[in-house]
């Protein structure tokens, strides 16, 4: 309200509900007022994110003067109207639309999963009759198979078409529609086959009946059992709202919280099932401890000195503390004061990135807010998936492009988005620093502004027109945004990207984002478990690899850049103090102690987003056998080392001494290596998959079901098979450094000629080297 | 090398040359980005293209032609009785049963009809010559009722004498 002026902000108009007089926007309906104050009005196709279908007709109120009751959802304010919730003619009216609903619902709520939460079940007390009239036959839909995330009871349906509405309208992939007419409509994913969407699962959530479930989850629990405990999903830097589902401590499942600023109503797929992966067979739950090549199981405080004989045997300098870019914050800070008890500067986060050579410099949050983001005109993406990288992120995006913002693009792939690109690049790694260069050449003619002579490395493209119409709709946007994503980071010439789209950014006026990957980047920063004074970077330790290493939460042959340069790195260690909620093979083969750590779900601790918000977690799952919080490891491992500052009692006195807010990056930008030549050959576009991103999601059986799973392939541009003598189904002998992979083909001119689509993070990338580098392809069999 | 950004391709290849320069020429009629508008007549095309029905790869592939998802054009195929969704005989006979026939006999017409032919409603004479469309509602004839539509071809004032001179002159 705009106290100075005294005039409301809004106009506004009066009604009176059952009596209640009522303040309320213009042209709002009906429901939108008595929902905010706090007057129960029956509804099941209403959804305040969604257009208004006004096609269940639950919410019939009586209007005064209006001949007949009205749909609360669909009838605009009018100044002094009247509204009767609870008149004979609204309860009679709402009592015969639940009569009409009920006739082909089938009454057999105990066999339902949705039973107990069910919004039908609950109207149904209220409005619905004891005893049905009807002695007719009920219909009967046949299911429908869309995935392995959703679970579909299509004669419960009762056509309110939320989950065709948030496909269409929120996700953006128009997969449900309803087919048929009159009795025999049925909604359904139709010829489409499977729900592919990332937000998929939010449908379950919509959904008011049991037609649509929560798969995996399905009958294993009753809503009435569950505990629900508030948390934040920790597989992308969003950090959504959620809540757990537990049942005597067993996560059982995710739904989604509301934070308008966050995640509004919704939860990214990834988000909702990556739990299902908490119980899985290679969960670590006890200390163990490798006794001349055998894993033997030993108590706490035996571990701690085995641990602590580890990380003391060698000199500091000797030390390499890698960290998963999702740990806690107190996590990062404990592990920083233990490196430093121990001497060692060598610690980082980031084992995906490669290029660090403008350390210090880069911004750690987005300088866009999330809320802001889809107020913006034009977004850039550089090397940015964003429906995959965060996907509530990428709904942010297609807000903002409906709302007419111009998305463009310099990517290694053809992603398909959700909203339409107004232009963009789409070009193999070893051309994307003189894609941005020219880009960045196009915006100085465009503003005339001059490019400084330090990035004149990246310029010289011949064909330009592209990058003008590029540069065009950044120099005309008022709020312009760039994100520049994972692709982007984890590239060999992260640096001159970063600096190129912040130069892009400061002469357009556009804000920089850098969307790094894991869920706290951001605490890391704050936190400092960034390379100290004379520290090694994750790149360069495992170049000149370390005696003695502590890994946090990292498989070594899934979670760094370079698999099989990382477990090579790692074999000639003395000794490796693995802290880690999973213990994989190659885990197992490397490690020397290993520390069960309690996994996302179960910790407690605080992260910060990247948009720099700090959300608190609290420990929502019960710890698996020994498994024991992330500080609290950390504290006993510089007691059992003997160094001070490992006194805490509990989280409190931790957070106490912790920094606040990350180092603020240094001004200007620093000068950049020489860019090396453009290599001949193939280059690797390794893409991290949605479903790979740390260890939880990788062992979610649903998530890994689910089309987006898929990796043993690789994606060749048809120019380049041909060149290469492969189609579509052969089997491509995929090299690098020496070691080889077999995979079968795809072609498609999703990928661009000169690159080789070959995800990272996957069991087939786990014996290939860097996601991002050159690359050999042959027919399998030709040598 | 750099390359723009592709447009979905799915194989539209079912589509014949005809088919699609009718359904261009329908795409044509509505303003720019609102192919969807077009369905219901490339649906058509495509039914005739294919002995009088639509499979789920036709309708597939006039989804992917319009570039509009598929289930969009899997509703209207489903939605109108004058689009099949199942292979149909040579011939198709819709009898319409809604009020004004009915008052007129065309319940007693459907069951003469049934009884001639050796079929329910919905289904095909076993020759293929004839389909009995499944229930039609009200087809805008009911001046004349009762009435049907043979092949895109009305005929009223029917009894049964006169639907089996109309019926026994089908190929």
């Amino acid at each position: 309200m705009s106290a100075v002026t005294g005039q409301p902000v809004v106009d506004t108009v009066t009604i009176e509900v059952d009596g209640i007089p009522l303040q309320v926007p213009k042209n709002s309906m009906i429901i939108e007022a008595t929902d905010k104050a706090g007057i129960a009005v029956p509804r099941f196709c209403y959804h305040r994110k969604l257009t208004v279908a006004a096609n269940c007709r639950m919410c019939l109120v009586d209007v005064e003067k209006a001949p007949k009751p009205m749909p609360a959802c669909a009838t605009p304010v009018m100044d002094g109207m009247k509204v009767y919730t609870q008149s004979k003619r609204a309860v009679d009216a709402q009592h015969g639309v639940m009569e009409f609903l009920l006739i082909n619902h089938p009454l057999d709520c105990p066999i339902c999963d949705q039973g107990g939460e069910c919004e039908l079940q609950d109207l149904a007390m209220g409005y619905g009759r004891s005893v049905s009239r009807f002695t007719e036959r009920k219909r009967v839909v046949k299911d429908k198979n869309v995935g392995p995330l959703i679970q579909t009871d299509m004669t419960r349906c009762i056509h309110c078409t939320r989950c065709v509405r948030f496909l269409d309208q929120i996700a953006g992939t128009c997969e449900m529609g309803g087919t048929g007419r009159g009795d025999t409509l049925e909604i359904t994913s139709s010829i489409a086959g499977s729900i592919d969407s990332e937000l998929s699962g939010n449908i379950i959530d919509l959904c008011p009946v049991g037609a649509l479930t929560n798969k995996p989850f399905r009958f294993s629990a009753r809503a009435w059992e569950l505990v629900s405990k508030p948390s934040h999903a920790g597989h992308d830097g969003v950090g959504s709202a959620l809540y757990y589902h537990l049942r005597r401590g067993e996560v059982m499942r995710a739904v989604p919280r509301d934070l308008e600023s966050v995640n509004e109503a919704w939860l990214s797929d990834r988000d909702r099932y990556a739990h299902f992966g908490l119980y899985a067979d290679d969960r670590l739950q006890q200390p163990e401890v490798k006794q001349d090549g055998e894993w033997k199981t030993v108590s706490w405080d035996e571990a701690f000195e085995a641990a602590a004989a580890v990380l003391q045997a060698q000199p500091g300098d000797e030390l390499g503390v890698l960290m998963s870019p999702s740990a806690t914050s107190e996590e990062y800070f404990l592990a920083r004061r233990l490196a430093d008890g121990l001497g060692c500067p060598h610690i980082d986060h980031r084992g995906r990135e490669t290029d660090f050579s403008d350390d210090g410099y880069r911004p750690h949050t987005f300088s866009t807010s999330i809320v802001d983001l889809e107020h913006v005109d034009a977004v850039a993406l550089v090397g940015c998936n964003p429906r995959h990288e965060a996907p509530i992120l990428g709904h942010r995006v297609r807000k903002a492009a409906l709302d007419g913002a111009k998305v463009i693009a310099l990517n290694p792939l053809d992603w398909s988005f959700h909203f339409d690109l107004a232009d963009g690049v789409i070009a193999a790694p070893q051309e994307w620093v003189g894609e941005l260069g020219a880009l960045a050449q196009a915006v100085a003619e465009a503003t005339g502004q001059a490019l400084p002579e330090s990035l004149a490395g990246a310029t010289g493209r011949a064909d330009m027109e592209a990058h003008r119409a590029m540069a065009d709709i950044l120099q005309r946007s008022e709020r312009g945004a760039i994100i520049v994503g994972q692709a982007a980071m984890s590239h060999p010439q992260a640096a001159w990207l970063r600096q190129l789209s912040a130069w892009i950014a400061q002469a357009t006026g556009a804000t920089l984002n850098l969307l790094p990957f894991g869920a706290n980047t951001a605490g890391a920063a704050a936190q400092g478990a960034l390379p100290g004074e004379g520290g090694l970077n994750a790149a360069a330790m495992l170049a000149s690899p370390r005696k003695a290493w502590l890994l946090w939460d990292l498989e070594p042959d899934f979670d760094l850049e370079q698999p099989t340069g990382a477990m090579a790195a790692l074999s000639r260690a003395e000794g490796i103090v693995a802290v880690s909620s999973f213990a994989g093979p190659a885990l197992r083969r490397r490690a020397t102690v290993l520390l069960p750590l309690a996994a996302w779900p179960e910790t407690e601790g605080s992260f910060v987003n990247l948009e720099g918000h700090r959300f608190d977690l609290h420990p929502a799952g019960r710890l698996p056998g020994e498994a024991r919080p992330g500080w609290k490891i950390l504290r006993r491992l510089g007691n059992a080392c003997g160094l001070a500052g490992f006194e805490q009692v509990n989280l409190a006195e931790v957070q106490a001494v912790m920094p606040d807010a990350p180092l603020a990056p240094a001004e200007g930008w620093p000068d950049l290596p020489p860019l090396p030549e453009v290599a001949e050959g193939l280059y690797r576009i390794g893409e991290v998959p949605m479903y790979a991103v740390d260890a939880l999601v990788r062992r979610s059986k649903a998530l890994q079901q689910t089309v987006h799973a898929g990796h043993g392939f690789i994606g060749l541009n048809p120019v380049d098979a041909e060149r290469l003598g492969l189609a579509v189904g052969d089997t491509a002998s995929v090299r690098q450094n020496g070691d080889t992979v077999e995979l079968e083909v795809r072609v498609t001119p999703r990928v661009p000629v000169g690159g080789a689509w070959v995800r990272a993070a996957t069991k087939e990338s786990a014996v290939l080297g860097a996601a991002m580098g050159p690359i050999d392809i042959t027919a399998a069999g030709s040598g | 090398m750099a390359q723009k950004p592709l447009q979905i391709t799915t194989p539209t290849g079912l589509l014949t040359p005809e088919t699609r320069a009718k359904i261009d020429g329908w795409v044509a009629r509505f303003p720019a980005g609102r192919q969807r508008s077009a369905v219901i007549q490339s649906l058509m095309a495509a039914q005739e293209q294919n002995g009088g029905w639509l499979s789920d790869e036709l309708v597939a592939a006039v989804a992917a032609y319009l570039d509009i998802p598929p289930v969009w054009a899997a509703e209207v195929a489903s939605f109108y009785s004058m689009l099949h969704t199942r292979p149909v005989g040579r011939n198709t006979v819709n009898i319409c049963t809604n009020i004004s026939c009915w008052l007129n006999g065309a319940e007693d017409l459907v069951a003469h009809a049934e009884r001639k032919l050796g079929c329910s409603m919905g289904e095909t004479t076993a020759d293929g010559r004839i389909t009995l469309v499944r229930e039609e509602e009200c087809l805008a004839g009911c001046v004349r009722a009762p009435m049907m539509v043979v092949n895109g071809h009305y005929h009223e004032h029917l009894d049964a004498d006169a639907f089996d001179r109309i019926v026994d002159g089908l190929e």
